[in-house]
């Protein structure tokens, strides 16, 4: 579906249901240079049980309009403004590395409009090599290369999805991302310097073998956040919404 | 592929798209001979129906070992995903149902296999879709022939029987700038040659059965899907951009991004037309896979070597092969095709005193090594006359168009010794003008 943000052309899936007002809403926020689509299954299940669904593209990324948003408290105030818009007044967040910093910051932020908050590939900071910023900043398609390259656990597939070779499929969402959107994101990121107070539940969903925000982060930012949960995929890597799509579908759901 | 921390080649063709085994830590990818598949609950079920969840319901639209391959092929093309297929014939044909219906327009290479002229020329326009031949070599030729109704442009890497090469990157240029995508059937050259998406294809199809297999023992296809293209903006393609009724209104670009083609093919394609690919022959193609790499390189060398031989030898009127300095396409090749243009090589045969058909019939039937077959990419060698077998459904006129005489003999080379392979192709041709 279409909504409008700050003038601009919004989109985002409400996986495969028209968005119901009386059920709860669940925003789901993809990382650096990606879309909405890297939630295409998760983004069905909780749309067919019981939840109000927006995979959103986030400003300049995917189908939705106006320029990338450069650092994650403006993503985090644009988050707020996009519950409101959808005509929701709280949302349960779930955000996925760059998105996980962002819901995250909404939820300090605005306090207010959300309900939960799941945190995919999430770490207490996330630094990002100056190689491969500038190699972003560049559109050098080996950044790409690089992101993609240490986002999944190993590069020898083993899709559960049966025939799709997800280091391709990441790869040619990453090519198919504006110029100079990865490098916009990538630098909001390394950026951060938050320091959230959570107060509503969270559970942060982190996997063993992620090579960009390690396990061993992501629990750091968990001390931090009293009360929440740490859902540990064995073997996953970074991009854990296609590597383990079943368990985060199933943390997801007993998250949100 | 990009660079990066990803595996090459050689691994690939070993690893990609496996995971041991958790149940049994079986190295080998297991044979699922199995229909079906058990649900761990009603949830679940439906789940798996609705494209909630990943995972096998029935072999017909997706089974474990045949995964394997698919993925496998993917990697080795650097594609997003792949559908494999009963052949190569239904991997083409499923690739044009997913993306057009009655009216579609298809503007193809004339050069191409025999079997997919049939399917163009006879079979499709019953269906409601047509198709425009043209010569390959003429990029301009697919530019002049695209009408509001393409819907796709289509070609060889190398022709058969022609072995023609295809100008890839301008031919795509052609096709994007009419907001079309190009298929590529690149069985001739496997990723190992080629990989098309590399030069601007957005899909690729294979007869898996020839040297992807490579035995001679399965048939099989896979179409795979380069995840490029985008579908929304060329605003030419509902299938993959509109609410399709069949799934409760899914819309596969919306919400499967660069894999929505290959998805819905294996929705819809596998679901309704049901042409799969079996788990036995996945598994076996997938034996030769694991050693494409090696094979395709024997291959090449052979077939350079048979190449080389023809082009002295007594009683040969004319030899192609795009490795050869004299064939029109070589510089092309060498550019395209760096690590050799695959191991069809075709000649025509010495008139003789009888004529160059009946010098074809004894030269075939003199070869003791070569195999008299309608097959190529076989790791042995292979002969067959296009123009009474492959080709015969087409007209004199359209052989023309094609490129095959009657004295054109196609070889499909081997992994024989290639002293061997010479010495029975020169007791042949000697044979072959005697009387």
């Amino acid at each position: 579906m279409e909504l409008t943000v700050d003038g601009h052309k919004v989109f985002a899936s409400t996986g495969g249901r028209l968005l119901d007002a009386k059920a709860p809403l669940v925003v789901l926020i993809h990382g650096a240079g990606m879309d909405h689509s890297v939630w295409s299954l998760q983004s069905r299940y909780l749309a067919h049980h019981g939840r109000s669904v927006l995979a959103v593209d986030l400003p300049g990324h995917g189908r939705s309009g106006g320029a990338a948003l450069t650092s994650i408290e403006d993503l985090a105030d644009w988050v707020a403004r996009l519950i409101e818009a959808a005509g929701f007044e709280r949302a349960a967040l779930a955000g996925h590395s760059m998105g996980a910093l962002a819901a995250l910051e909404t939820a300090n932020r605005h306090p207010d409009r959300v309900r939960a908050l799941a945190l995919l590939g999430v770490a207490e900071r996330m630094p990002v090599h100056p190689d491969l910023l500038a190699l972003a900043a560049a559109n050098d398609d080996k950044a790409i290369a690089m992101v993609i390259g240490w986002g999944f656990a190993t590069s020898r597939g083993g899709s559960a999805a049966p025939g799709l070779w997800q280091v391709g499929a990441g790869i040619q969402l990453m090519r198919a991302t504006k110029p100079g959107v990865l490098g916009l994101d990538l630098a909001a990121c390394d950026a951060w310097r938050g320091a959230p107070e959570i107060r509503c539940p969270t559970t942060l969903i982190l996997g063993s073998s992620d090579r960009m925000t390690p396990a061993k982060a992501g629990q750091a930012l968990a001390a931090r956040i009293a009360g929440s949960r740490v859902v540990v995929l064995k073997g996953s890597g970074h991009m854990m919404m296609v590597e383990e799509p079943d368990a985060v579908t199933d943390a997801l759901a007993a998250a949100l | 592929m990009a660079d990066g921390p990803f595996l090459k080649f050689d691994t690939l063709s070993l690893h990609a798209g496996q995971r041991p085994d958790p149940a049994t830590g079986a190295r080998a990818v297991p044979l699922h001979q199995t229909t079906s598949y058990v649900f761990q609950d009603t949830d679940h079920a439906a789940a798996l129906f609705n494209l909630e969840r990943p995972g096998h319901i029935y072999s017909r639209i997706s089974n474990p070992t045949v995964a394997v391959l698919e993925e496998r092929l993917a990697a080795l093309e650097g594609g997003v995903g792949a559908v494999c297929t009963a052949s190569g014939q239904a991997a083409l044909h499923l690739a044009i149902v997913t993306l057009m219906g009655v009216g579609g327009h298809i503007v193809a290479s004339k050069a191409i296999y025999g079997g997919s002229h049939n399917l163009f020329t006879h079979t499709l326009p019953r269906f409601g879709i047509t198709t425009s031949f043209v010569d390959p070599r003429d990029s301009a030729a697919f530019r002049d022939a695209i009408r509001p109704e393409t819907r796709l442009v289509f070609a060889e890497v190398i022709g058969n029987p022609g072995l023609e090469v295809l100008d890839l990157p301008a031919v795509a240029e052609v096709a994007h700038a009419a907001g079309l995508p190009l298929m590529i059937d690149s069985t001739f050259t496997t990723p190992y040659l080629c990989r098309p998406f590399e030069h601007g294809a957005d899909i690729v199809m294979h007869s898996a059965t020839k040297w992807l297999g490579g035995h001679g023992i399965a048939i099989g296809g896979a179409v795979i899907d380069g995840g490029r293209f985008d579908w929304e903006a060329s605003g030419r393609f509902p299938t993959l951009t509109e609410p399709y009724a069949g799934y409760h209104g899914i819309d596969f670009a919306e919400e499967f991004g660069p894999a929505a083609f290959i998805t819905r093919a294996r929705a819809e394609g596998l679901r309704d037309f049901g042409a799969c690919l079996s788990p036995t022959n996945a598994f076996q193609i997938l034996q030769g896979v694991e050693t494409l790499p090696l094979r395709m390189r024997a291959h090449v060398d052979n077939a350079r070597r048979v190449a080389s031989f023809l082009e002295d030898a007594d009683g040969v009127a004319w030899v192609r092969h795009p490795d050869l300095p004299s064939h029109p396409d070589h510089d092309l090749a060498k550019r395209l095709l760096p690590q050799g243009a695959g191991s069809v090589v075709t000649f025509g045969i010495a008139e003789g005193k009888a004529g160059a058909r009946q010098a074809g019939k004894r030269f075939i039937e003199a070869l003791r090594l070569f195999s008299h077959l309608a097959n190529v990419g076989d790791a042995k060698s292979l002969v067959i006359h296009p123009a009474s077998t492959t080709h015969q459904q087409m007209d004199a006129e359209a052989l023309r168009a094609a490129g095959i005489g009657e004295e054109m003999i196609r070889l499909s080379i081997g992994l024989e010794d290639g002293g061997d392979l010479i010495g029975d192709l020169k007791q042949a041709l000697r044979a072959a003008q005697k009387g």
